[in-house]
């Protein structure tokens, strides 16, 4: 503690910081970390956000079970991660502290709600001493503040009871972190009177406590400075902070807009996957058809019926419902017709952990389908990225008539980062390129419509929703016939049949980006992503480099079929490192695919990858391959 | 889509030009072929088009009927085709859809979409071809075969007691209800004609004879000999009555329980007149519970026919509402709905 009077016209100046926000289920933590974001967002900063919270909506108060947490990471350089460990914790009660101590490094700040640490708090958290009182946090610069009592003090005049003032603290929480960090206070005080527009109590309280917030940390000397992180230097342009579900919901909606297909979700809710579907059922008037199923096979069925009805028929799910909806995708192959589903995946197996994040769904993207089903899969590196992984997953499904999964996870789905927002006119363009007219002469010269002559290069067959006389056609699950598309049960066409689905799949390869490789002349080790580790291993190779060494990077955005000269790349390298949040699922695709040794790096603990596990991994590989020993010490968190 | 045909009135057409060209596999005898052959017959008098009629099947025999029509048609997964239905009327307004389906498809692995579709009131025609038996995996019970069934799959007897196919639409809120047989192709089409001009979910049981595994199922009830005496044909507006001479009727008792007596003894203004369009499910719920089986005098024609809104026309409206309200979609202002700035 100090009592240096702070001068808070001359902020201190740093490069980045990462703030966590903790508090229980009901405290409000989520929407003050978001707040913080967006006035982040407003001043030029660049930034990674990622929410944690547990499955339960309001777990019992005070516990372990019910801590709720947001991590955001705001500098005034380009970064990838939403920061390895908070450089400030605010922990709303003891469970708060409890829960998030482990993650923080030595030196970092902790600001409590020192109200909350009573005896039956600390009983509660499973803190038999008082750590505000015990010497136990003398690693850490500790800031006692008294943010219930102050909270209800700010809006005593209003006649709130006291019960409803202290739900104003996370406001109080907001106010003085904005305060620490030199985030103005105009923007947020109109934010909260629109959010809470009509609650006149409600917003007023919740303006004071921010204000008391604000001022408690401007006067009340308790801490040595506020701080100030600069804009980042970004491409000129405008920007919005994004979640991957709404970048994703957005992607549909470009995608319906470019190619001319009106926009059918059909969809279960499930977390946390859901924001998919409430993003787009506000937006009807881009002709959005939201259905919200009696399940997950029926989401997906009501999808199929709309693109054989010539829609962009989409299904977003997780995990337990990809199970689900498996069959229906089996027959989506076998129709042939264009289909997006999303799977925002999550700790599995059964219900697992479905507020955590993970990769674990990939080989079954691949291969949970029974017969020989082939699917492309895509999927998404960044939140913002989910855009762009949209509307190359509706490009494929349309232009090829095949279902596409793409890949999320929930790391992507709620985490935020800047996005420069797109032109439609950048975005490629999607042909539906429906069938108009017959496409075959029967022998006696009748001219007929074929539902499955396919088309030479593409290998794709023609989409030709009802409506159009002449092209009445029957379309079913069982084998058919190559061309007429008649029901066949014969062998010899089986195989044809068989042999098509897989070429037209495997033929997409063509029609994609070859790898791209982050590499530096002289590399021998290349680190291989897909999805949502990309920030983690973009910062740990940065920061390797800056150690001095080599390392290559390339991250998969496509993984059914990968690009075509993806072997070659890899046997490149004397080392391929695979990092991934399963037991190593590319690692095993890659190993079968090119008999390369790709080397798996895993995690299952329902949280990301940080940026320091990549840096090690990879720093021992490098060891290995060149026999010198790199030193290992403290990155700086880019 | 646009509707290219909007302008162009409706060909005539004939029974031949409904039929594919796909020769028609069920087993010989099977009550599907006068199915098929009634719904072929019906089409050309329905005023519609082949190139906006679509025909959806889940699994099973019965599911084989969109191959043997010459209109747009899918043959997709077990007891999905509701669903199926569901994402295609709802986003194709201008078409006709139907869906054929059977007692396993409908009530067994499809019982959820079935009941949602109907709950939902998805402007789509629903054949039921209930045969009390599961024809197409070789003779299995099925959710409507009678309790002590002996199948393959119950040789002691089946312990089930079985769905009541029209009481269950009619508790998921169905609109239109409706039985008929296959014995019968005037009632039949009749019965379709009326289903399909049914705005909203139709539901229509038919009664089918699978002559390899369930033969005779309900030769008690559809049978030529037995029919004036066993089937209760339902007319709206009229007194609920039947027999060779006409000599049965219906009434209501004070508990709201409905049963068959004598007209002879109750009186003919004592019998209970059908109303089909009563908003209250009761009537036609207590007269679907008539019979407890089809070896016991059993209403035919249609039980209910209330029309309320329908699901894709309101979905349709959100739509319009929505777009009146702000606008054609406009990208570049939802990109900026949340905060957005410009770096410069």
């Amino acid at each position: 503690m100090s009592d240096t009077t702070i001068d808070p016209k001359s902020p201190h100046l740093i490069d980045r910081v990462v703030i966590r926000f903790a508090g229980d289920s009901g405290d409000g933590m989520q929407l003050a970390g978001d707040r913080f974001t967006t006035s982040s967002a407003l001043l030029g900063n660049d930034l990674a956000t990622f929410p944690d919270f547990p499955a339960e909506i309001r777990a019992p108060a005070g516990t372990l079970a019910g801590v709720s947490a947001f991590q955001v990471h705001i500098s005034d350089h380009t970064i990838s991660t939403p920061g390895d460990s908070p450089n400030v914790l605010v922990a709303m009660n003891p469970a708060a502290l409890s829960a998030n101590l482990a993650a923080l490094p030595q030196g970092a700040t902790i600001i409590v709600n020192s109200d909350a640490f009573d005896e039956r708090n600390l009983h509660k958290a499973g803190y038999e001493e008082d750590p505000l009182a015990d010497g136990s946090l003398s690693a850490f610069t500790v800031y006692e503040v008294p943010m219930t009592s102050i909270t209800t003090e700010s809006s005593k005049e209003l006649g709130v009871k006291p019960r409803d003032a202290e739900r104003s603290k996370n406001f109080f929480a907001l106010g003085l972190i904005s305060w620490l960090y030199t985030r103005p206070v105009e923007p947020t005080l109109d934010w909260i009177a629109e959010k809470y527009a009509g609650k006149d109590l409600v917003k007023e309280a919740n303006q004071r406590a921010f204000k008391a917030g604000y001022h408690f940390g401007e006067t009340a000397e308790l801490f040595e400075s506020s701080y100030e992180v600069k804009p980042a230097v970004l491409e000129p342009g405008e920007y919005a902070n994004i979640t991957g579900n709404t970048a994703a919901a957005w992607g549909l909606v470009a995608a319906s807009i470019t190619s001319g297909l009106p926009l059918f979700l059909g969809t279960y809710p499930i977390t946390p996957a859901s924001d998919i579907l409430h993003e787009l059922s506000k937006h009807k008037q881009f002709g959005v058809r939201t259905f919200q199923a009696e399940d997950e096979i029926s989401g997906i069925g009501a999808a199929l019926g709309a693109a054989f009805g010539g829609a962009l028929g989409v299904t977003t799910t997780s995990g337990p419902g990809v199970d689900l909806k498996s069959e229906m995708m089996g027959l989506a192959i076998s129709l042939e017709l264009p289909l997006l589903i999303i799977d925002v995946q999550r700790g599995g197996p059964s219900t697992g952990l479905p507020t955590k994040t993970e990769q674990a769904d990939l080989l079954h993207a691949m291969y949970g389908r029974h017969g020989e089903a082939p699917m492309p899969i895509i999927a998404a590196k960044t939140p913002s990225h989910c855009f762009d992984a949209t509307v190359e997953a509706v490009r494929i499904a349309v232009k090829y008539r095949t279902p596409v999964m793409l890949l999320s996870d929930g790391y992507l789905a709620n985490g935020t980062e800047p996005w420069k927002l797109p032109e439609l006119e950048d975005l490629p363009v999607i042909d539906p390129g429906f069938a108009t007219g017959p496409n075959h002469v029967d022998e006696d010269g009748t001219e007929v419509f074929w539902p499955y002559l396919r088309d030479p290069e593409t290998l794709a067959r023609p989409w030709a929703p009802p409506g159009l006389a002449g092209l009445e056609h029957r379309i079913g699950g069982l084998e058919k016939s190559d061309g007429s598309g008649n029901v066949a049960y014969d062998g010899a066409n089986h195989e044809r049949m068989t042999r098509l689905r897989a070429a037209k799949i495997a033929g997409i390869a063509a029609d994609i980006p070859p790898t791209e490789v982050d590499d530096e002349e002289g590399a021998r080790v290349l680190v291989v992503g897909w999805g949502s580790t990309y920030g983690a291993i973009a910062a740990g190779v940065q920061r390797v480099r800056a150690r001095g060494h080599k390392v290559a990077q390339a991250h998969l955005v496509h993984l059914n079929p990968f690009p075509a000269d993806l072997g070659d790349v890899l046997r490149r390298y004397d080392k391929v490192l695979v990092p991934e949040v399963n037991l190593g699922q590319l690692s095993r695709l890659l190993r079968a695919e090119y008999l390369v040794d790709a080397i798996p790096l895993t995690q299952v603990s329902g949280i990301p990858f940080r940026a320091a596990d990549m840096e090690t991994a990879i720093l021992h590989l490098i060891d290995d391959s060149t026999g010198s020993a790199p030193a290992a010490a403290e990155g700086s968190d880019r | 889509m646009t509707d290219l045909t909007e302008a162009v009135p409706v060909a005539l057409t004939t029974r031949k030009d409904w039929s594919s060209d796909q020769e028609v596999r069920w087993c010989p005898g099977c009550g599907d072929y006068s199915i098929l052959s009634a719904v072929q017959t019906l089409m050309p008098d329905l005023g519609v088009r082949r190139e906006s009629t679509v025909f959806l099947s889940g699994i099973g025999c019965a599911a084989r009927f969109p191959y043997y029509m010459s209109t747009y048609g899918m043959h997709s997964i077990h007891g999905r085709a509701p669903a199926i239905a569901t994402g295609l009327a709802t986003t194709r307004p201008d078409l006709d859809v139907w869906v054929v389906t059977g007692d396993g498809d409908a009530l067994s692995i499809g019982g959820n979409h079935l009941i949602h579709a109907l709950r939902r009131n998805v402007n789509i025609t629903i054949l039921l071809f209930n045969n009390q038996i599961y024809g197409l995996t070789k003779g299995q019970y099925s959710p409507t075969s009678e309790i002590a069934k002996v199948t393959k799959s119950t040789p002691f007897g089946s312990l089930e007691h079985p769905f009541n196919p029209l009481s269950l639409a009619l508790g998921a809120e169905a609109g239109f209800v409706a039985r008929t047989h296959d014995m019968d192709r005037r009632h039949m089409m009749e019965t379709f004609r009326r289903a399909h001009d049914h705005k909203g979910a139709s539901f229509v049981e038919i009664y089918q004879n699978c002559n390899v595994f369930n033969d005779g199922a309900f030769e008690q009830i559809t049978g030529k000999d037995h029919r004036a005496d066993m089937l209760i044909p339902l007319v709206h507006g009229e007194p609920i009555r039947f027999g060779s001479e006409g000599q049965f009727g219906v009434i209501m008792d004070p508990d709201g329980s409905v049963e068959v007596v004598e007209v002879a003894t109750v009186g003919e203004g004592a019998l209970l007149v059908h109303d089909e369009h009563k908003g209250n499910p009761g009537l036609a719920f207590q007269l679907s519970r008539l019979s407890r089986g089809p070896f016991e005098p059993t209403p035919i024609g249609v039980f209910r026919d209330v029309e309320h809104d329908e699901y894709g026309a309101q979905m349709t409206e959100q739509i319009e509402t929505a777009t009146e309200r702000r606008g054609p979609g406009d990208f570049a202002a939802l990109l900026r709905s949340g905060s957005s700035w410009t770096v410069s």
